[in-house]
Order: C-alpha cells, then structure tokens, then sequence
C-alpha cells in the first residue's frame, strides 16, 4: 500500500506529530485523522469546549478587480454583489447542468473576494477560475497562509483572553481582522462543526506559534479530521466528493436557501437554467438525513429500499454520532419519499436494517447571532 | 499466566481445554480507533479458520475478524453489544468476542507466541 505520490505537509505537520496525530493521506496531504485521545473524545470535546483543527489544505484564494463581484457572481447562485464588507456566505462552483464543481466560502474582504475552496478541487477550481475571470481581474492564491478552525462553546472565552475586539457584535459569517497571541490574523465567525467558533487565517510562519499558543488554553483539545467529519455529518452540513458531485445540483443537495434571491431573477450564473427549473419543479431526488436503527453504522454507498423492495435512494455519508450515541446519515431518496419519518431499508451484511428520515442537523447547531 | 497466541490478523487466542477464547490485540484496536458495534456470530456455527467470523464498527469504518482456528463456535460475548468500547478500554481481558470448539488442534502450531507478535505488529504499524 506504499504511496508513491508525495504528500504535502502543513505549516504545522511538525505539531501534529509532536502531538501524536495518526497522520493519513487526504487530498494530496499528510493530516492528522486523530491524536491519541480518539475521535470520539476529540469530537465531544468540540461540542462540549473547544477543538483545534488544521484545515490548511483548504485553498485560500482572493479575487481583485473592480468587477470582481459580477465575474464571480457567473460562477456561483450567491448574491455576490449583496454581501456587506466583512460578510461572508456559503456558495458552489456550478457547471452546465447545474451540478456542483466544488462548494466554497465567499467574503467581502474589502477591495478584493475572498474564497476558501476544497482541498481536493482547488486545483480545479483555479483552472475554472482562470478560464472564466475577465482579464481585468486577479486571482491570488494565497499559498503561504494557514487556516486554523478553533470549534465549540467555549471558543469565545478563549479568544476573549488574548484578543481585544468586541465578540457580541461579531456574527456568525462574518469576518474581522484581529490580533490574536500579539499575531495578526483574520478570523471568520464560521466552521463545519454546526457549533459557534472561528476559522483563523494566519501566516503559515507563524501558525505553529499561534496554535502552541491556542492549545495552552485549558479549553482547547486538538481535534483530527475524523471528528471533523463525525460533526459536520451531525450538523448536517455536506462533504464535496461524497454528498456534492458534478451530477449534483444545490436543490437536490437542499442547498436552495444558498441561493440568492436576486440570482434566481436574473439567472445569470452557469447552469442557472437547470437551477431554476428545478426550484420552480422540483427535483426527482433530495438529500435528507438518517437515522439508521440499532447501534450499527450504514456507510456511504449503502443502497435504500422503500417498503416493496424498490431501490429508491443512496445513503453518501454515513457513520456513528458520538453525541447521539447512535448511527447518523445523509444520501439521496426519491422527492416522493423524503418526508420526515418515511423509513427505508439497507442490507447490511446479510440482515435488513431500517433508516428513518429525520430533520437536519441530526444535532442542534450553536451558531452565534448578534443579540440586540 | 495463560498462554496467549496471536494471529497475523491481529486476534489473539487462548485455551482453556477444547475450547479457544478469541478477541483482538490491543495494536489492533488501537488500529481501528473507539469501537461503537461488533457484531458476533451465531453460537453453533461451524466456521474454518480464516473465515470472517465478526465485524468491528469503529467510528471511522467497518473491520472483519477472522477465526484463526477452525471448529464451533461454543459462546460469543454478548457484554459487547452494550458496551462495545470495552474492546478499547479491556481489548485482551474482559472484551473477548467469541469461544470456539476445536476440531484441528496442529492449527494452533501455525500461530505466533507474544514475542513473535509484538516483532509482526511493530512492522505492520
């Protein structure tokens, strides 16, 4: 099983393994699938204080030029050009038929966009970006900056210690530039944990320092990317490759809610005419959550059936909720059978197993609203 | 102290008679990560050694387990049903998974004692 591919490190590699990180291949890079504590302690930890991800492999890029918003805004249903300096929104790289090329964050960083796109299509993304930018914008890819994601209640209370800004008027998607530990860095009010907390963007020289810094705090756990997965798919939020594809459009991946409002009149982004027909019709299939019976996992790309035995949907993600204490699931079923509480059966070694649709997130989300 | 034998699957094995207790190594688990559900095989079963006799769910993903003796399966451990993370916390005492008849004693020649493993498992790791 020798990996002849080289595997990019992170600026800060040397600490996941100082720290014992179990380190695995994913996307091109070495990164930590968990410490030594596990991902069950590691993920209840995120929802009862606060965990340390690296999520570095994520392409920070930024897009300069006065049309920037319109350029982008052909690529992508977000409202673009209606966010606010400093707002940031969720969005996706759409294709001809509507499918989803990649789902990524979009801010208004001022005199440039910024985006944080996939790891494993970044590459892709930037060709995407190049071919489709006019020439009176820039693409930056800002290669030589960390992103650190700090996750859970008690984020706030750390950060209130080391960095002097006014936390109870900073809300949930959106970003400030700050000084964090004497470092300067911007953080944005925003995860994939469905908890309140910051995703940190520093100098890769100087992330190592700054995460030292984050994990002396009492609260802070470093957290390894199978508790990253275990709380998104509890959050309810999507994993592009397993839950968004190129065949995927955002309203069978229930993404509509990202898609602007103006966007859907004027319908001038790639693939708009798919998307709109689709949220005037209707799709023949919808992502929902799962709730797989007894205590057994269903993976992704475990087939459902509905009562009479008829193949009816795909579960994409799938795994064991350490918060529930139960198994936890999203995939793909029939619009005609995706209400709230219909129950589909799946093989699973030789015995039938039944999944009942259930509400998302599977766990409540904490994300932080300014209170007036 | 009993003699433990040990699989290049990662099981482990005493005996106690005709009768062989099977569970997993500590490397093992610690392989997989928390535990959340094992699945044990029916108690009369006929199995031969290298069938896929249990499956251990961990969070992350699904492993089998292998008997690596041949015979019935006499007792499965059924603790693990509500307690699966024992096969973490107790991997070598309390959290065996199932107990097999013999019917082929020379099986047990082709497996490795503690010191034999522990080289194998330093290796795999």
């Amino acid at each position: 099983m020798a990996e002849d591919k080289i595997l990019s490190k992170t600026p800060l590699h040397k600490l996941h393994v100082a720290h014992g990180g179990r380190m695995v291949s994913f996307a091109g890079y070495s990164l930590p699938v968990q410490y030594q504590g596990g991902i069950v302690k590691e993920h209840l930890h995120t929802r009862n204080a606060a965990g340390l991800f690296d999520v570095s492999h994520m392409g920070q890029l930024e897009v300069s030029g006065e049309n920037r918003a319109a350029a982008i805004e052909r690529l992508v249903p977000a409202d673009v050009n209606g966010l606010a300096k400093g707002q940031v929104c969720y969005s996706q790289f759409t294709n001809g038929e509507g499918g989803i090329l990649d789902d990524l964050l979009i801010s208004n960083n001022g005199d440039r966009l910024g985006l944080v796109v996939n790891a494993a299509c970044k590459d892709a993304d930037i060709k995407h970006l190049k071919e489709h930018l006019p020439e009176s914008c820039g693409l930056h890819y800002l290669q030589k900056r960390a992103l650190l994601a700090l996750q859970g209640p008690k984020t706030v209370q750390v950060l209130k210690r080391h960095c002097d800004i006014d936390f109870d008027q900073f809300g949930f998607m959106t970003r400030r530039h700050a000084v964090l530990f004497g470092v300067e860095v911007v953080l944005s009010r925003s995860g994939y944990t469905g908890e309140d907390g910051f995703e940190i963007s520093v100098d890769g020289e100087k992330a190592e320092r700054l995460a030292e810094c984050l994990l002396g705090e009492k609260e802070v756990l470093l957290a390894g990317l199978g508790a990253r997965d275990s709380l998104r798919l509890e959050a309810g939020l999507c994993l592009y490759g397993q839950d968004l594809d190129e065949s995927t459009t955002p309203v069978e991946a229930n993404l509509e809610w990202s898609v602007g409002a103006r966007r859907r009149n004027s319908g001038d982004f790639i693939g708009a005419d798919v998307v709109l027909e689709q949220l005037a019709s209707g799709t023949t299939r919808k992502r929902v959550g799962l709730a797989p019976e007894g205590r057994a996992p269903l993976r992704g790309g475990t087939q459902l059936r509905d009562s009479a035995g008829v193949d009816v949907g795909k579960i994409t993600s799938g795994g064991f909720s350490p918060t529930l204490g139960s198994p936890v699931a999203m995939g793909y079923v029939a619009s005609t059978c995706a209400a709230i509480g219909t129950k589909f059966f799946a093989e699973l070694r030789g015995k039938t197993i039944s999944a009942t649709v259930v509400p998302m997130p599977m766990v409540q989300t904490q994300y932080y609203r300014i209170k007036n | 102290m009993t003699d433990v034998k040990y699989s290049k699957d990662h099981e482990w094995l005493t005996l106690d008679g005709e009768i062989a207790t099977i569970g997993i190594t500590s490397f093992a688990q610690q392989q997989l990560g928390d535990v959340v559900f094992v699945e044990l095989p029916a108690v009369g079963k006929t199995v031969v050694k290298g069938d896929e006799v249990a499956v251990v769910e961990s969070v992350k993903a699904a492993a089998e387990v292998y008997t690596p003796v041949s015979g019935e399966v006499s007792e499965v451990n059924a603790a693990l049903d509500s307690a699966p993370e024992t096969v973490n916390s107790d991997p070598q005492g309390g959290a065996w998974f199932f107990k097999i008849r013999l019917s082929d004693t020379t099986e047990l020649d082709s497996l490795m004692d503690s010191a034999a493993y522990d080289e194998f498992a330093v290796e795999e790791g």
